[in-house]
Formats: C-alpha cells, sequence, structure tokens
C-alpha cells in the first residue's frame, strides 16, 4: 500500500464508524502508543470533514493511550513505557473507537482494553487496524479494517501514513 | 537499568533519562481516579529499614502498590534483629520465602551494596549512612527538570550540611551528570575533606551566589549534630547560611526552593519561605512516589534477567556482616 491507499483506507473506515454508530455522538477515537496515534488523529480529521464540522463545532476527541504497563509479556521481553497516556474526556458511556496500526497476536488490544477500564466504562469499545495480519492468539477481532495482509509470523510489517512495508523480522 | 540501584554513580546519563523519561508515565498514572496498574503483578517487594523513615518508606510502600506489587515490611524494632539477628541471616530468611526485590536503609554506608552480593533479589538503596540516597536524588531532578525542561546549563545551589548529608552526595552526582552547574554553599566544617571527585565549585557565602542561582537546594541542617560544634550556634548559621526572607528575595524570579525534609523551619529555610510558590517542596514529594514507581518498575519489570550476586560474599567490602558498626547518620 501506498500513501495514496492509506489514505483511502482511512476515509472508507471513517464511513464505516459514522455509518455504524449513526453518526459522531458521544464519539472518541483512541490511538495505541505509538503506531496508532498519528492513524488516529487522521481518521478523526476525516470524520470531521466527512460531517461537515465548523471551525467552531467541538473537534471528534482524539486521545491516546500507552499500553506499556499492562501487558502481560513484562519480564519476558524489554517494553517501555514511549509516552504519557492521554485521555482528554471521560470515557463513561462513550463510543470509543481503539485505533492501531497492525492487529497481530491481539494482545496489544488485550492490554489495550484492561487500560481503559482504568480510566472509566465506554459503552461500547471497537477497533479499528490499518493491517490485520492474522496469527491471533486471543478471541480477538477488529471492526474497521484497512487492509487484511496474510503473512509469516517472522515478517516485520511497518506502517506509516506514507505506506506499509514487509521485512524481515530482526533475530535478536 | 538493569541490576540493582545502589549508587546514583552507577547509572549513566542515558539510563538517569530514562528513569525520568518513565516518571513521566507514572506520574499520570498517580493522578487517575485508580491510580493502579498491574505491571508487576506477583512481584514481592520487601521493605527493611533499619533506620526511622516516614516518608521513603511510604513512598516506596505506595509506588510498589501502585505497580500491583504485593509489599512486605520490616519493622525493625519488632524483628529478631533485637535477639540478635545478622543482616545476613535476616537477609536469608526474607529470600527463603520468595521475594523479587528488597529496599534498605541502613546507618551504615555500603549495607546495600552488601546484601546486594549475598541475595538474588533487587537492592534499591533507599539510603545508606552518609553514602548515598538515590531514589532522592532521582526525584530531586525530575523535580527540576519538570519546571525547567532540562538540567542542562543550570546553576543548581546545594546549601548546609554537605559533609554528613547523603542525600548531597546523590544530588552532586545525578546533577552534574545530567549537565548542571553545582556549587557547595557551606562553611568548611561542613563540607568533606575533599571535593576533589566531583565536578563543582565551592562558596562559603550564600550571599555572593545567591543572585546567580536557578536552584537553591537547602539541605536539613541536623540539630541532633550541633555537639560537635561544627557551627557555634543555629542562630548564626541561620544568619550566614539560612535561606532568609530577605535572601529568598534576593533570588530569581523563576528560582526554585527545594528542601529534602524534614524541614527545620527557621533554621535553613525561614517559615514563610517555605510556603512560597516557587518553592517546590511538597511537589518533591509527590514526585517522589512517582520516581520510585519508575525505578520499581525498571529494575524489576521489563527484560528482568536472573541477577547473579554482584560480588564473593567472604570479602566483607564496605559493610560488616553484623550490624554492630554504625556509622552516626545524619
Amino acid at each position: 500500500m501506498d500513501a495514496e491507499d492509506i489514505h483511502r483506507a482511512v476515509r472508507r473506515m471513517a464511513h464505516e464508524v459514522l455509518e455504524r454508530n449513526h453518526g459522531v455522538d458521544e464519539l472518541v477515537v483512541v490511538g495505541l502508543q505509538t503506531g496508532g496515534v498519528e492513524l488516529a488523529r487522521a481518521l478523526a480529521a476525516v470524520i470531521e470533514e466527512i460531517e461537515e464540522f465548523a471551525p467552531e463545532d467541538p473537534p471528534v476527541p482524539v486521545g491516546t493511550l500507552d499500553v506499556a504497563l499492562y501487558r502481560d509479556d513484562i519480564g519476558i521481553r524489554p517494553v517501555l513505557p514511549e509516552e504519557v497516556t492521554e485521555i482528554p474526556v471521560d470515557l463513561d458511556g462513550r463510543t470509543v473507537v481503539l485505533v492501531d496500526d497492525v492487529l497481530f497476536t491481539g494482545r496489544t488490544i488485550r492490554a489495550a482494553l484492561d487500560a481503559m477500564c482504568d480510566y472509566g466504562r465506554p459503552r461500547a469499545v471497537q477497533l479499528a487496524v490499518m493491517i490485520d495480519r492474522g496469527h491471533r492468539e486471543l478471541p480477538i477481532r477488529p471492526d474497521y479494517v484497512g487492509k487484511n495482509l496474510p503473512t509469516r509470523r517472522d515478517e516485520l510489517v511497518d506502517v506509516t501514513m506514507a505506506g506499509v512495508q514487509l521485512g524481515e523480522l530482526q533475530k535478536q | 537499568m538493569k541490576g540493582h540501584l545502589l549508587a546514583i554513580s552507577d547509572l549513566t546519563r542515558a539510563e538517569l533519562e530514562e528513569v525520568l523519561d518513565v516518571t513521566d508515565t507514572m506520574v499520570e498514572v498517580s493522578g487517575r481516579s485508580i491510580p493502579k496498574v498491574p505491571a508487576l503483578r506477583g512481584r514481592t517487594v520487601v521493605s527493611l529499614f533499619y533506620e526511622d523513615s516516614t516518608r521513603t518508606r511510604l513512598s516506596f510502600d505506595t509506588a510498589a502498590k501502585r505497580l500491583s506489587a504485593d509489599t512486605m515490611s520490616f519493622a525493625v524494632s519488632s524483628s529478631s534483629v533485637n535477639k540478635g539477628e545478622s543482616v545476613r541471616d535476616t537477609i536469608e530468611t526474607i529470600e527463603a520465602m520468595g521475594i523479587d526485590a528488597v529496599v534498605v536503609r541502613h546507618c551504615s554506608s555500603g549495607v546495600p551494596a552488601q546484601i546486594a552480593a549475598w541475595t538474588n533479589a533487587v537492592v534499591v538503596n533507599a539510603g545508606d549512612g552518609w553514602h548515598q540516597h538515590p531514589t532522592q536524588a532521582l526525584l530531586d531532578a525530575y523535580t527540576i527538570r519538570s519546571h525547567t525542561g532540562s538540567l542542562d546549563g543550570l546553576r543548581i545551589g546545594i546549601v548546609g550540611d554537605v559533609k554528613h548529608s547523603r542525600v548531597a552526595r546523590s544530588d552532586i552526582e545525578a546533577f552534574t551528570a545530567l549537565g548542571a552547574h553545582v556549587t557547595l554553599v557551606a562553611p568548611p566544617t561542613l563540607l568533606p575533606p575533599s571535593v576533589a571527585p566531583w565536578q563543582v565549585d565551592v562558596s562559603h557565602s550564600l550571599d555572593d551566589v545567591l543572585g546567580e542561582l536557578d536552584v537553591c537546594y537547602l539541605l536539613r541542617m541536623q540539630r541532633e549534630r550541633m555537639s560537635e560544634a561544627l557551627v557555634p550556634s543555629l542562630r548564626e548559621y541561620t544568619a550566614l547560611f539560612g535561606l532568609t526572607s530577605a535572601r529568598a528575595d534576593r533570588l530569581g524570579k523563576d528560582a526554585l526552593i527545594m528542601h529534602p525534609g524534614p524541614m527545620n523551619r527557621g533554621v535553613e529555610i525561614a517559615g514563610e519561605v517555605a510556603d512560597r510558590p516557587n518553592a517546590v517542596i511538597t511537589e518533591q514529594v509527590a514526585n517522589g512516589v512517582a520516581v520510585r514507581m519508575a525505578v520499581l518498575f525498571l529494575l524489576l519489570g521489563p527484560g528482568r534477567h536472573a541477577l547473579p550476586p554482584t560480588g564473593d560474599p567472604s570479602s566483607a567490602g564496605a559493610a560488616s556482616a553484623d550490624d554492630t558498626t554504625t556509622e552516626e547518620r545524619p
């Protein structure tokens, strides 16, 4: 995928989010550190554009979530918090769209769901990912997918707003 | 950060900055309505305090609990230490119960390092003799950084009883490693015999340096030490080295006033000065919890490997195996 494809996928996912939630009421977009943050901002911006937000309208709230302290592999591999979590609104009763770049084993999302419980009780949580690469280890599925990309376990998928790259995982 | 936290000088600048960066995250956790994360679930942290302390002990305890670790507290006064149990036997007994970290405070310098040689648990120094108090230095550095963005090029004055202060020793190492210029301000009797190992300036007059300080760090004047006649009287000390209201007025508008606590209001710091907006003394305490969370998380959390004992137990090093040698401590 190149930058154009990414942009088209974000636009389609924005339409799907609006269709499924009947608009933007009570919607919060939360990007996972670090890969999901830029995508979350892009998704919120496109949602505002589609809904024809006027400059004085309150924007769609965008938060960021760092799940390092909630992972189940602490102690197995080095995982450090990258950035400070920032949730700008109370999540109670809101619909949260979690955004990440790549969905792989599902363990990051499991950690993110736990983390979110500490910030409130959303009415619903939906998951948007740019790439679903398979190999799930937990019963977790995305609600909005940019692209399904079959991979080998040892491949590396790198997503930026400029495109998607496949590489070989560096053997430690 | 790997291994133990025994002294600031064991850490590189990058490791110091890593602790401060992770502390940002821990401050956010501490500010939530439910300030608890599951990061250290199932780990056990023991606090082993051979010396009185309120803030450090409670701070470590709170930090461990906010990370979901189990905590055990060891009160020396009601333990087998009173029956003559040695430090080594105490450690081996506790370790046999299955622990992951020991937070140690002792009145003799070097005891935490000695304990690290005896145990596979992570050892965190919570103050040993006149030697080191590394988490205090980290929380001080964090507090300064949260106001200025960086310690690079800051002028920091450490005022008072440097000689007997483990806080001063750790602070000097941390502040200079992070790029600050440190000036020690004290009468010659309250300075250590040599300051040569440190990159610091020395002044015997607070009035001379006051105007150019970005941070004025006051050490506790230890009344119990007055018998040694290191200063003629507390009143004279206050007159020459106390941060009085008049002196505080001459500090820069944004200069921070810091103190490790407990304060002697009216001695090293005037009561009114401690309550000024640029006095960040209660902030230091609040940051203490977050810094200790970061330290425990970094030592016990990511990529922790089984630690080999740091040295040969038979070479007793700085501390003796029993608990009888005590160096008077501030």
